[in-house]
C-alpha cells in the first residue's frame, strides 16, 4: 500500500540525508533513545517490553512440555514467532503473516540460536520430554528498526526467563526458578540511502533505503547477518558496519542487562 | 548452526568429498532448457539438481501490485519434498519463503525494470535435489534463466557459500560440511562491480574469518560468472542451428 503522506515525506528525508543529517537530528551511527522494561507481563516466564524512539515491541516468553527433536533428542527446544499488530502500522493489516514477519522472527532466532545464548541442553526433563520455550514478539508500535527491537525484547525476555517447576507430570507455573542465558547477542541495524550508512532508520528512513543489513555479534564473535532490500553493500561498507555492531555492543548491553 | 560434529569435517587437509579449502564442487549450467518459459536454466552443483525459470514480462496478478513505473521482480524458490533425505512438505513454508525474499531483492538489484513498466518477471527456482547451498545455487542457476529470458540486466550475479568447518574457513558448504560446522554464509556478487547483493550468515566467525571469508567468495566469482556466460554462449550457439517450428 502506498500512503501519500509517506510520498511527501521522501523527498524531506532524502534531502536531511543528503546533506549528512537525520530528520530527527540524529548522527549516522546513534541509537534513538532505549528503554527495556523486563516483566513486563507478569504471567509469562520471561518478557520485555522495549522501546527505541517511538517503535515498541513486547516479547513474551511461555513454557510447555513437548518431545524434543529427533536429532537432538537430549535437547529442548527454542520456537520465534513474530505479530505485526494491525495497531502498530496502518499498513499492516490482519491476516496471515506478512513475509517481513517471517523475516524478523527467523533473523531473531538465528541470532540467538548460532550464539547459543540459551542452555538448551538443560532442559531435558526426562526421556522424551523437555522444555520448549516459546517466544513470541509482539511489534505494537512501528517507527521503524523492528528487528533491533524485537532482538532486544526477545534477549531481555529470554534473561529474565524463570522456568516452572516440573513434578510428578505436572507444570507448577508458581514456583519458578531462574534461568541465565549463556550469552547474550546484540543485534545491530543499518540502511543504505543513496551511498549514505544509517543506522536504527526511522520508518521515515527505511522507506527511502535501498538495502538494511543487520549484524548480530558477541564480544568478538560473530552470530549472523542479514541483508535485505534491492540495494547492495561493497566490501568496505559491511566490514566498516560490522566494527561498529561492535564497537555498539557495549552500549546496547547495558540497556539489555540493567 | 547443526550439532557440533562427531566426526571431523576435515581429514589430512582435504574436505569429506575430496575438496580444497577453496575449492568448489562441480558445476553444470545449461541455458534454455524448458519449453514453455521465456527464460530457465539447469544446474547441478555438486550432488544439488536445480531448475530455474523465468516468465515476463507478464500481466501482473494481483493487479494492485503494479508498479507504473517499473516491472515487479518476483522469486519463489522451493525444494521438491523428495530433494532430501526425510519427505518434506510441497509448497512453500518459513525458510523458502525468506530465501525467495532475498533472492528477488538480489534480482531487484540488477533488472532493469524502468524499461517494463506495469509488468510482473517471475522468477521460479525448484531443487530438485539438495545437498547443501541450494540458495546461492538457484540464485546462480536463475541469473542465467533471467538472462536467457532476454531480460535486460545491469550484471549477472553468482551465489557462492563460504562457512567454517573445523574451525577453517572454506568455500562451498555442501550438506554435511552446513549441517555440522561452525558457520555458514551465503552470497550473492556482482561480478562487474564487486557489489553484495545477498548476504546471510550465522554460526560464529570472528572479525578476521568474517574478511577472509569475503576475500575467498570474491576469489571465486569469475570461475561461477564464466560458467553462466558459457552456459548461456552455448544456448545461442544452439538456438541457431534448431530448426524453427511453428
Amino acid at each position: 500500500m502506498v500512503m501519500a503522506i509517506d510520498e511527501l515525506k521522501k523527498a524531506t528525508v532524502l534531502d536531511f540525508i543528503k546533506s549528512g543529517k537525520r530528520i530527527d537530528g540524529r548522527g549516522f551511527d546513534e541509537y534513538r533513545k532505549i528503554t527495556i522494561k523486563k516483566g513486563a507481563i507478569g504471567v509469562a516466564e520471561g518478557s520485555a517490553d522495549v522501546t527505541i524512539g517511538k517503535s515498541r515491541v513486547i516479547a513474551g516468553v511461555k513454557t510447555e512440555i513437548v518431545t524434543p527433536f529427533s536429532d537432538r533428542p537430549n535437547e529442548g527446544t527454542l520456537t520465534f514467532g513474530a505479530d505485526f499488530l494491525p495497531m502498530a502500522h496502518e499498513t499492516f493489516e490482519p491476516g496471515p503473516p506478512r513475509i517481513e514477519s517471517i523475516e524478523l522472527a527467523r533473523v531473531v532466532d538465528r541470532g540467538i540460536r548460532a550464539a547459543e545464548a540459551i542452555d538448551l541442553k538443560s532442559m531435558f526433563i526426562e526421556e522424551g520430554k523437555v522444555w520448549g520455550v516459546y517466544v513470541d514478539i509482539y511489534v505494537i508500535d512501528h517507527d521503524g528498526n523492528l528487528l533491533d527491537a524485537a532482538a532486544m525484547a526477545s534477549t531481555a525476555a529470554l534473561q529474565s526467563l524463570e522456568l516452572p517447576a516440573y513434578r510428578d507430570g505436572k507444570i507448577i507455573r508458581e514456583e519458578r526458578s531462574p534461568k541465565a542465558l549463556l550469552e547474550v547477542p546484540t543485534y545491530c541495524t543499518f540502511v543504505k540511502i543513496g551511498d549514505k550508512l544509517v543506522l536504527d532508520p526511522l520508518y521515515s528512513e527505511e522507506i527511502v533505503a535501498d538495502a538494511r543489513i543487520t549484524f548480530c555479534v558477541g564480544d568478538d564473535m560473530l552470530y549472523a547477518i542479514q541483508k535485505a532490500g534491492h540495494g547492495a553493500f561493497t566490501k568496505e561498507e559491511t566490514l566498516s558496519m560490522l566494527d561498529r555492531s561492535f564497537a555498539l555492543r557495549k552500549e546496547l548491553l547495558s540497556h539489555i542487562e540493567r | 548452526m547443526g550439532t557440533p560434529s562427531e566426526q571431523p569435517l576435515i581429514v589430512g587437509g582435504k574436505r569429506l568429498d575430496g575438496r580444497a579449502m577453496d575449492e568448489l564442487r562441480p558445476i553444470t549450467i545449461t541455458a534454455g532448457v524448458l519449453n514453455r518459459a521465456n527464460g530457465s536454466a539447469y544446474l547441478t552443483w555438486g550432488r544439488n539438481k536445480v531448475m530455474a525459470a523465468v516468465y515476463g514480462p507478464k500481466e501482473v496478478f494481483p493487479k494492485h501490485e503494479t508498479d507504473p513505473y517499473k516491472a515487479v521482480v518476483r522469486c519463489r524458490y522451493l525444494m521438491a519434498p523428495f530433494s532430501t533425505d526425510d519427505h518434506g512438505r510441497s509448497g512453500p513454508n518459513r525458510r523458502s519463503r525468506e530465501i525467495s525474499m532475498v533472492i528477488k531483492e538480489a534480482f531487484a538489484n540488477v533488472v532493469v525494470a524502468e524499461v517494463y513498466p506495469k509488468t510482473a518477471i517471475e522468477v521460479y527456482i525448484e531443487i530438485l535435489e539438495s545437498h547443501g547451498s541450494t540458495r546461492v545455487a538457484g540464485l546462480t542457476a536463475a541469473a542465467v534463466a533471467l538472462a536467457n529470458a532476454g531480460i535486460p540486466m545491469r550484471d549477472l550475479p553468482i551465489g557462492v557459500s563460504i562457512g567454517k568447518i573445523d574451525g577453517q574457513v572454506a568455500v562451498d558448504m555442501q550438506k554435511e560440511e552446513d549441517n555440522f560446522g561452525q558457520a555458514d554464509m551465503p552470497l550473492a556478487i556482482k561480478p562487474t562491480t564487486g557489489e553484495i547483493v545477498l548476504l546471510q550468515m550465522d554460526g560464529k566467525m570472528t572479525r578476521s574469518e568474517f574478511e577472509q571469508a569475503l576475500d575467498m567468495a570474491y576469489a571465486k566469482v569469475d570461475e561461477i560468472h564464466e560458467l553462466q556466460v558459457a552456459a548461456l554462449k552455448e544456448y545461442f550457439d544452439r538456438a541457431a542451428v534448431m530448426p524453427q517450428e511453428e
